[in-house]
């Protein structure tokens, strides 16, 4: 009886496991159906290297380059904003801070991560907006580093707490030899704990980059939506998800523009994909 | 125990039927979002005459409410635009007949900052700004500044609007589109936030949505004639160029529950509820 039971639950959990894999499968391969109709109007190279997005025009300019360099120019800042603030919260938390701080930072991080984006995005618009349009004097706030600053806010609680996780994990040893061998305790973080941690450190970063990348609402609210090719942080942009997002309803079923949102979704899926697999590559050389 | 799982079998079923029976004195709408706060006093209206009935309204633009009625799954499409001939096609397709009926007139308002000094625009200069031909206000009479365009998502009827009368002046074979530089902005009230915040920006919408905040533009049709502004007298005699239809789309000539909604929203009592709402109600 109780080697039944046994069996049964196990074979229960191993149903579950398969689940996840194959709601994975299948919603690729809807994502494949529905998204590769398109290109039987639009070829492949004029779809990704197009350069206009007219989805509605009639014939329908089908060129997603603007909004692919739009979702990596956000990316990019905000990459550059939060990389650098996040691995060196991780590193105060793991290395410097005394318990007390320690625990107020951790929550204060789990509460950043609690902020659901459309709130984040409302608080930019109404505040982040017109601060970079005065400070940068720029015709509108509207633009790529609006969206970056508040993309860094997002992918940030991600980096500290997988960083942090990477730094505690490295050997105590390392940590005793280098200050044993007369090293300050800057010199032992720098170039022994930094180092030693660094896989994991790059998998905490590519999971806030993946984060970023798949981020819609607030990045629909504050970065213009213009489908233009940008040329620096300072202009407004439209990203693959706000494209998505902001015209999915109106996409007529089966319409060319339908599966052309599809056949964004495609390559959305993809650079995710790519992001977590390196991400998860970088994790299991760490062990 | 099989008794049990019976009971609660024959529970669920009653529960799906039920759910399904309600729709009978429901009606759904979904459509325009220039129209989602007339369609909300009229259903308000409608309901508190008629206890018994339901009325549920919801928004997401002329496009998406057109797809649902042609996928079944409202009752009234509203529209700032008419159906086109690709989705007139698909509906057929699907056994759906659209039927088009008339409710009332908007204005689409240009505005722009009240510190902007330009007060008025010829239409072909209005075209020139929005498909990105006139990139500085002072081609256009203002100061030397960047102009900042911006324009609602394309899921908007109000763009489509815009873009096949202003843009290509009701031209078919005109491919004048809007700058790719334009910013799009999902809703009426974003575009109404964003002119009131900076002075180089300049927008459309319906003119409910105009307030203190913003400036409105007069337009002429070209320069021989007069600039009006987008008042309702103007909208009403014809004279304000940039004024369109305001439509319902039923599944073939409205029916019972339908058919009653309709009606009430044409009657008087309709009419004033447009007129309350800033649109212009159709003269009778």
């Amino acid at each position: 009886m109780r080697k039944l039971k046994e069996f049964v639950i196990e074979k229960l959990i191993l149903l579950c496991g398969l689940a996840s894999i194959l709601f994975v499968v299948l919603i690729f391969l809807f994502l494949l159906k529905e998204g590769l109709a398109v290109f039987k109007t639009v070829s492949p190279f004029a779809f990704l290297f197009g350069k206009s997005w007219y989805p509605i025009s009639d014939p329908a300019q089908l060129g997603i380059l603007p909004l692919i360099l739009g979702s990596l120019v956000v990316t990019v800042g905000a990459a550059i904003i939060s990389i650098p603030i996040g691995v060196g919260c991780a590193i105060y938390i793991a290395e410097i801070a005394p318990v007390r701080i320690k625990e107020i930072l951790k929550a204060g991080i789990e509460l950043l991560a609690a902020i659901p984006s459309v709130v984040l995005g409302f608080i930019g618009m109404v505040t982040l907006v017109p601060l970079v349009k005065t400070i940068f004097r720029l015709p509108t706030g509207l633009t790529a580093l609006s969206g970056s600053i508040m993309l860094a806010f997002m992918a940030m609680p991600t980096i500290v707490s997988i960083a942090e996780d990477a730094l505690y994990s490295v050997p105590k040893t390392y940590k005793e030899g280098a200050l044993a061998l007369g090293a300050t305790h800057w010199q032992t973080i720098w170039r022994v704990m930094l180092r030693a941690a660094s896989s994991g450190i790059l998998a905490a970063i590519m999971l806030g980059i993946g984060r970023v990348i798949g981020e819609t609402m607030a990045v629909m609210m504050i970065t213009g939506n213009a489908a233009v090719i940008p040329h620096s942080l300072f202009v407004p942009v439209r990203t693959l998800t706000a494209t998505i997002a902001a015209e999915m309803g109106e996409a007529v079923v089966g319409s060319e523009h339908y599966f052309a949102l599809f056949a964004i979704g495609i390559v959305l899926f993809v650079i995710s994909f790519a992001i977590n697999v390196t991400a998860d590559l970088c994790l299991h050389k760490r062990q | 125990m099989c008794n049990k799982m019976r009971v609660i079998l024959v529970l669920l079923l009653s529960a799906a039927s039920a759910c399904g029976a309600s729709r009978k004195n429901s009606i759904q709408i979904k459509g325009s979002d220039t129209m989602v706060n007339l369609e909300q006093a009229w259903a308000e209206k409608y309901m508190e005459k008629n206890p018994g009935d339901f009325v549920a309204v919801t928004g997401g633009g002329s496009g998406t409410g057109l797809s649902s009625l042609i996928s079944g799954t409202c009752d009234i499409a509203t529209s700032s635009r008419n159906i086109n001939e690709k989705e007139v096609a698909l509906a057929k397709q699907k056994g759906v007949n659209p039927y088009e009926i008339k409710v009332a007139l908007d204005g689409l308002a240009v505005v722009v900052n009240p510190a902007n000094p330009v007060g008025k625009l010829t239409m072909d200069r209005l075209a020139g700004i929005f498909s990105g031909t006139i990139t500085n206000w002072n081609e256009v009479g203002g100061k030397t500044e960047k102009i900042v365009v911006l324009s609602r998502e394309v899921n908007s009827g109000t763009h489509v609007y815009f873009k096949e009368h202003v843009l290509r002046r009701g031209d078919p074979n005109s491919k004048a589109e809007f700058a790719p530089s334009a910013l799009l902005l999902s809703s009426s009230q974003a575009i109404a936030d964003e002119v009131a915040g900076n002075s180089a920006a300049i927008g459309y919408y319906g003119m409910g949505y105009i307030s203190t905040r913003q400036k409105s533009v007069a337009i002429a049709k070209d320069e021989e004639l007069e600039y009006v502004a987008p008042t309702i007298e103007n909208v009403l005699k014809g004279t304000y160029p940039i004024s369109r239809p305001l439509l319902l789309y039923t599944n073939g000539a409205p029916q019972g529950l339908v058919k009653k909604f309709v009606d009430f929203a044409l009657s008087k009592e309709g009419r004033d509820i447009v007129r309350a709402t800033d649109f212009v109600p159709l003269s009778k």
